[in-house]
């Protein structure tokens, strides 16, 4: 069986100017906090990155803002951090605003090979420009599309050597959907294991959506 | 918080039922929970992935792992469960939340909400709350009547729409109104004020109820 677990060096490998990349996390709970920083360090450019929120200012992904890494935003909300809002307004970051409900299904849609969802949400909103409407029933619904990324990067609390992962308490949220719906997968452990030696039951995203393991270097 | 966020909290805790799953939104709404009576236990979701949120732990308790949607570390309650994104938010669009507490910048007469976008000044995003408007069963909203004076309770929004067609009930500092398709009833004003003075901070015209109360939340 391939050896997933690398290290960070070797993953920024991978990570590179242009890309479209998935970052877990909720408020930067969850986020990959190590692979973030690398990015940074690397000054890896012009990214497209889809995620919940850009966290609040020195934390988690707002530091790619912050380093004017990224060039484009698909994500649910940019109100925590001010910075995300001001290069929006200059016009040198392109924000697109997705429900958060949405956003999930819409990668979900990707990973697991459907060609859209049918949602209420945002029926008669701003939300609905440019899309497509259809009627079930007496229900309006809008056509959302599938959203892929090159890259996904996330965070597991423990990890087996196969990528197995169990995520604790709200670390959850975004990843295991990220997980599914990217063409590289990489996910940063705070523990790594055995294979096997995650029960499981607790086994929340299967190892066989994961390429590569590193260490997280973080205790946040 | 100032005492018409807290009269707002209080009244609003007396519309929650046993048993209901409640989803709190940041700011005023979170207040509610402080004021439930106490033979009422409901169930707060947090759309990050929580079913059974409790209150801020003690310093010493804090989890690094365990935030509600504004960020805040929480605790859990006895039974309390997590689960990813996806699965919220089809708890949430799939009428499983009982009761949706959000704030609003307007609402209108027909129960249209404006709660996520000032253009040129506030633009946030949505966030959660077009699938929490749309799916949840019931939707509260608490807000102050007026913004510094001027009627947030409309004829027609001036700002976004958030979602179409979705107020079930306003509670300010001054009111109970229900929306109905006959327009807004005004079904409680506050001990402290007269139906003229709230008409008169509401642009929509009220429906006076046959049987209108007075709530006084202070005692």
């Amino acid at each position: 069986m391939k050896n997933k677990i690398v290290t960070l060096d070797e993953v920024m490998e991978k990570i590179t100017d242009g890309a479209t990349i998935m970052v877990g996390g909720f408020l930067s709970v969850g986020s990959p906090l190590s692979i973030i920083d690398a990015i940074v360090e690397k000054g890896v450019k012009d990214l497209t990155i889809i995620s919940n929120d850009t966290s609040i200012p020195g934390v988690g992904n707002s530091k790619l803002i912050a380093a004017k890494l990224v060039k484009k935003v698909i994500t649910s909300h940019i109100g925590t951090n001010p910075e995300t809002g001001k290069q929006m307004m200059e016009g040198s970051l392109d924000v697109q605003l997705v429900p958060q409900g949405s956003l999930a299904e819409m990668i979900r849609a990707a990973g697991a090979g459907l060609g859209g969802v049918l949602t209420p949400t945002g029926v008669g909103t701003e939300a609905a420009e440019g899309k497509q409407t259809i009627v079930i029933g007496n229900r309006k619904y809008l056509i959302e599309l599938p959203l892929r990324a090159d890259i996904a990067i996330l965070r597991g609390t423990i990890v087996d050597t196969f990528g197995n992962i169990f995520y604790n308490k709200t670390t959850q949220n975004f990843n295991p959907v990220m997980a599914t719906a990217a063409d590289l997968v990489i996910v940063e452990a705070e523990k790594i294991v055995k294979e096997g030696d995650i029960d499981p039951n607790k086994v929340k995203t299967p190892g066989i959506f994961v390429d590569y393991i590193i260490r997280s270097n973080s205790n946040e | 918080m100032s005492n018409e966020k807290i009269t707002i909290a209080k009244r609003i805790a007396k519309e929650l039922k046993d048993g209901d799953v409640v989803n709190l939104g940041i700011g005023l709404p979170t207040l509610v929970a402080n004021y439930l009576p106490d033979d009422v236990d409901i169930v707060i979701h947090s759309e990050n992935g929580i079913l059974g949120v409790d209150a801020a732990p003690d310093k010493s308790l804090v989890d690094k792992d365990l935030v509600n949607a504004g960020g805040s570390h929480v605790s859990t309650k006895h039974g309390a469960c997590f689960f990813d994104s996806s699965i919220s938010f089809g708890i949430i669009r799939g009428g499983h939340v009982d009761v949706a507490v959000l704030g609003a910048l307007q609402v209108d007469k027909n129960g249209n909400l404006a709660s996520h976008k000032v253009p040129g000044k506030m633009i946030p995003g949505m966030g959660g709350a077009m699938d929490l408007a749309t799916g949840a069963k019931r939707i509260i909203i608490a807000t102050l009547h007026t913004n510094n004076g001027s009627p947030k309770i409309l004829n027609e929004l001036t700002l976004p729409v958030t979602a179409i067609n979705v107020v079930k009930t306003i509670v300010t500092e001054k009111a109970v109104i229900e929306v109905t398709p006959e327009g807004l009833l005004l079904k409680e004003i506050a001990a402290d004020t007269t139906v003229e003075e709230v008409q008169s901070l509401t642009e929509a015209p009220l429906i006076v109820s046959p049987d209108l109360k007075s709530f006084d939340v202070a005692a």
